[in-house]
């Protein structure tokens, strides 16, 4: 029975340190050009966090929109506010679609974003 | 089998340890690297806690006794679904549980964000990991599942009679799933702070992990107070005990997070009150979590042996002294962006509704934790009673009624006067009619229970309201018949549309509460066999008693070696209604100092009630038999004396027979509760709204909106 605890002791131990280590063994460690490609990666991250952002934020934004539409429609909201509001929050979006095409632009992944799929409740 | 167990403990705390250091050296050096391997130790920790649950849980399926924790809780007639829940009723295999379910929680969450939000993650794994070490050094250092004893002992005392009841078993992993959820909102929370990043991503990021523990901490409340109102012999659904109120305050703090979320999202308002809630929801479900271990509590909720209250107090210090100082760190970044642009709108409302759940939360707050504090200090057992908390309660819940039925018929960002007027008149009228019916009816002294009753009306109103319109204004946008239509409307507007099946939920519920509070009938009366008594408008007679020894092989043995009742006819103008059958269980003391027979009834005693629960109303009864007089205690005596140990069944044979032949009057608690079971449909109505709302958007409906939503956005505003 000990030597049964003992194996799958060691299977255990094995197993959590295969599952730990597997993104340390598979970095890849830059040679001469370390300092240079670290900031590029960096710059990627962030530009990654900014554009995740945004598309939170856009997303947001057409839920906005179809919110108010729809308080329109279920008269909670008179047709002078929503064309009031409608219209700012459609300039918001257009905002945010400007800054992530700039964005996009910057990290010359464009053909990469036009093929994301931003979810859409519904 | 019990050192496989001890090994995984250790293992667990250094992969705790090393996953701090690696995520926290992860995001400060920027190497991607080691923060993946600081979310990876999540996933190691959560295989290595499943193996040790899985120890601890073949232990109690085998009887193995060697485990002190089995032993204590368990015992080989324990019947085998409750021996394998009752690894959790233990502090031990409790503790274990609790850290088990955060590590499988952390490892969805950190999973589901593997690819995005990276620093705050990271910190996030380590806030996470840090709790896991805490609960893991808890077992290592104080109550450890493993510990075991040799020679073990040959038989277990056995599960808590109070706990041999199936939604019991079912509570205590709900109720902890709803803790450990608790603190992922926490630990991202403090990680966006750390990381300067408390922006839309990260609320649609833990959006829908704080409504998974709201969720789950509501099925855990709502399955202790049924467990409470059909196991426990006092006929109530929620005593406002110390325990039912510290799963209470973060289930209130956790709704009010849930809904000013929305605000910061559409208008980057109360990044701050956000902030501070989600902290806060985090620290009461650790506070929650403290309050059954701290050995200030003597309860049915209260884990014995260590007391564990110095550990938690500290880490409950550091949550609160962390929190206070990031949000005021970083006060800066999280002012708002906007202004309320109108009272009269949702936001408003919204606010409206947050200080009214936080007052609720404050209100329940001081009524349970200072009598407990004062107690600590003073010695003076101070106690506050349901008295206390239904006067500042009470008042607060009819306002958060009112308000979720204001809520859906107000416009975001502003409404006008004269359309609010419109959206009010259906609710209001359906509260008016309410009104004139129980006024009718006679009802006018009981003013808070019509209160509710009417709060509850208008909230059912706007609710219908706003299906029906909705389901009307999509008809007429795309040609469908009314059924597809409506799910249409649900589908495309999940958030929105089973926010309002929870609000609906929640009026059914307190319509439940307030009717089976104000209405109820309750008797105490000592019955003979063929006597009756009245219960409001319902006759119960004493038909017959019952007596027998409940066999071992039984499948449904609860424990209990004699099990004495009654049988009870309950009519209703003359009509019969429902046959009750309660009974109270005897349990073995397991102490042979009692004698031969007086040790096998020695134990707990436990009611059994037995109810008749229906859609207007709940007949509710359970049974106090006097086994005490001086025909049976002679038997018991008679039994100590002559039986061998092994016979003491045999006396208690005789005993049954004759309180059969010879029934003594016994003591019956009688109530009759109208509408009762709304207070359980409204609860299932509220699961079901809240699962709509978070279900998340199936992948066929995303779009490629990229050009085509740019050119939707202009033409808009191109037409406005």
């Amino acid at each position: 029975m000990e030597i049964v605890i003992a194996l799958v002791a060691g299977l255990l131990l094995a197993v959590v340190v295969a599952v730990i280590s597997a993104p340390l063994r598979d970095a890849g460690r830059p040679m001469s050009d370390g300092e240079q490609t670290q900031e590029a990666s960096q710059q990627s991250r962030e530009d990654g966090y900014e554009h995740a952002e945004l598309e939170a934020a856009r997303e947001t934004k057409y839920r906005e929109i179809r919110d108010a539409e729809l308080d329109l429609r279920t008269g909670k909201l008179s047709h002078e506010d929503y064309e009031a509001i409608d219209s700012g929050l459609r300039g918001e979006a257009l905002e945010i679609l400007d800054r992530l095409e700039a964005l996009d632009g910057r990290s010359g992944a464009s053909s990469e974003h036009d093929k994301a799929k931003p979810e859409l409740e519904g | 089998m019990a050192d496989l167990g001890r090994i995984c403990l250790p293992l667990a705390l250094l992969i705790c340890v090393y996953g701090i250091g690696a995520s926290i050296y992860g995001v400060r050096s920027g190497r991607i690297e080691f923060s993946d391997s600081g979310r990876r130790a999540v996933y190691a920790l959560a295989i290595v806690l499943s193996v040790a649950f899985a120890v601890l849980e073949i232990a109690f399926l085998r009887n193995d006794f060697a485990f002190n924790t089995v032993a204590d809780t368990s015992s080989r007639t324990t019947p085998t679904f409750y021996r394998a829940a009752a690894v959790w009723s233990s502090q031990e295999g409790s503790l274990l549980l609790w850290a088990w379910l955060l590590s499988l929680w952390s490892s969805l969450a950190l999973f589901l964000v593997r690819r995005r939000m990276r620093d705050i993650a990271a910190y996030a794994t380590a806030i996470l990991l840090g709790f896991g070490a805490f609960f893991i050094s808890l077992m290592i250092f104080y109550a450890s599942p493993f510990s075991t004893t040799n020679p073990a002992p040959a038989e277990g005392v056995g599960l808590d009679p109070l706990l041999r009841f199936p939604t019991m078993m079912i509570h205590p992993p709900m109720l902890y799933s709803g803790y450990t959820l608790c603190t992922i909102p926490l630990a991202f929370g403090m990680g966006a702070l750390l990381a300067r990043r408390v922006d839309a991503d990260w609320i649609k990021a833990i959006r829908r992990f704080a409504f998974a523990a709201w969720l789950f901490l509501g099925i855990g409340i709502l399955l202790g107070a049924r467990w409470s109102y059909a196991e426990l012999g006092w006929g109530g659904y929620w005593g406002w005990d110390a325990v039912e109120n510290a799963s209470l305050m973060p289930w209130l703090t956790g709704t009010a997070f849930l809904h000013s979320l929305m605000i910061q999202e559409k208008r980057g308002m109360l990044k701050v009150w956000n902030v501070s809630l989600v902290l806060a929801t985090g620290t009461l479900a650790i506070m929650g979590t403290f309050l059954v271990r701290s050995g200030i509590l003597n309860s049915i909720h209260a884990f014995g042996g260590a007391t564990l209250g110095v550990p938690f107090v500290a880490l409950i210090g550091v949550l609160i002294a962390g929190s206070i100082y990031l949000v005021v760190l970083r006060r800066e970044m999280l002012r708002s962006q906007h202004r309320l642009d109108s009272l009269l709108s949702r936001e408003a409302i919204f606010l409206g509704n947050n200080i009214v759940l936080v007052a609720l939360c404050f209100v329940i707050f001081w009524g349970t934790y200072f009598p407990l504090i004062s107690e600590a200090f003073t010695g003076t057992e101070a106690s506050v009673g349901p008295p206390w908390f239904d006067r500042y309660t009470v008042p607060l819940a009819l306002l958060l009624v009112l308000l979720s039925g204001i809520g859906p018929v107000i416009a975001w960002r502003r409404a006008t006067f004269a359309n609010a007027r419109r959206n009010f008149a259906a609710p209001l009228l359906s509260a008016l009619v309410t009104l004139i019916v129980l006024l009718a009816a006679g009802v006018a002294h009981k003013t808070l229970a019509i209160a509710m009753f009417c709060c509850a009306a208008f909230v059912l109103g706007s609710i219908g309201q706003e299906f029906f319109r909705g389901t009307r204004a999509r008809r007429a946008m795309a040609g469908e018949p009314l059924p597809l239509a409506l799910v249409a409307l649900v589908r495309r507007n999940r958030r929105r549309y089973g926010g309002y099946v929870v609000h609906l939920g929640i009026a059914v519920l307190f319509v439940g509460v307030a009717a089976s509070s104000s209405f109820q009938h309750a008797v105490e009366q000592r019955l003979s066999v063929g006597s009756s008594t009245h219960v409001g408008k319902y006759t119960v007679r004493y038909v017959r008693p019952t007596a027998t020894i409940t066999p071992k092989n039984d499948a449904v043995h609860t424990g209990s070696t004699l099990n004495v009742g009654a049988v009870l006819d309950v009519s209703k103008g003359g009509r019969h209604v429902a046959t009750l059958r309660p009974s109270e269980g005897f349990y073995d003391s397991g102490e042979p100092a009692q004698g031969t027979v007086g040790h096998l009834i020695g134990g707990q005693a436990v009611s059994h009630i037995s109810m008749s629960a229906g859609v207007t109303r709940d007949v509710w009864t359970a049974i106090a038999p006097d086994i005490s007089t001086p025909a049976l205690q002679r038997i018991i005596t008679i039994g100590n004396r002559t039986l061998p140990a092994d016979q003491g069944v045999v006396a208690l044979a005789v005993l049954a027979r004759e309180y059969l032949k010879n029934p003594p009057a016994a003591q019956f608690h009688f109530i009759v509760s109208p509408l009762v079971m709304w207070i359980w449909i409204g609860g299932l109505i509220v699961l079901g709204g809240g699962l709509i709302a978070i279900w998340p958007t199936p992948s066929a409906v995303r779009r490629r909106v990229t050009m085509r939503s740019r050119a939707r956005a202009a033409h808009g505003l191109a037409r406005a």
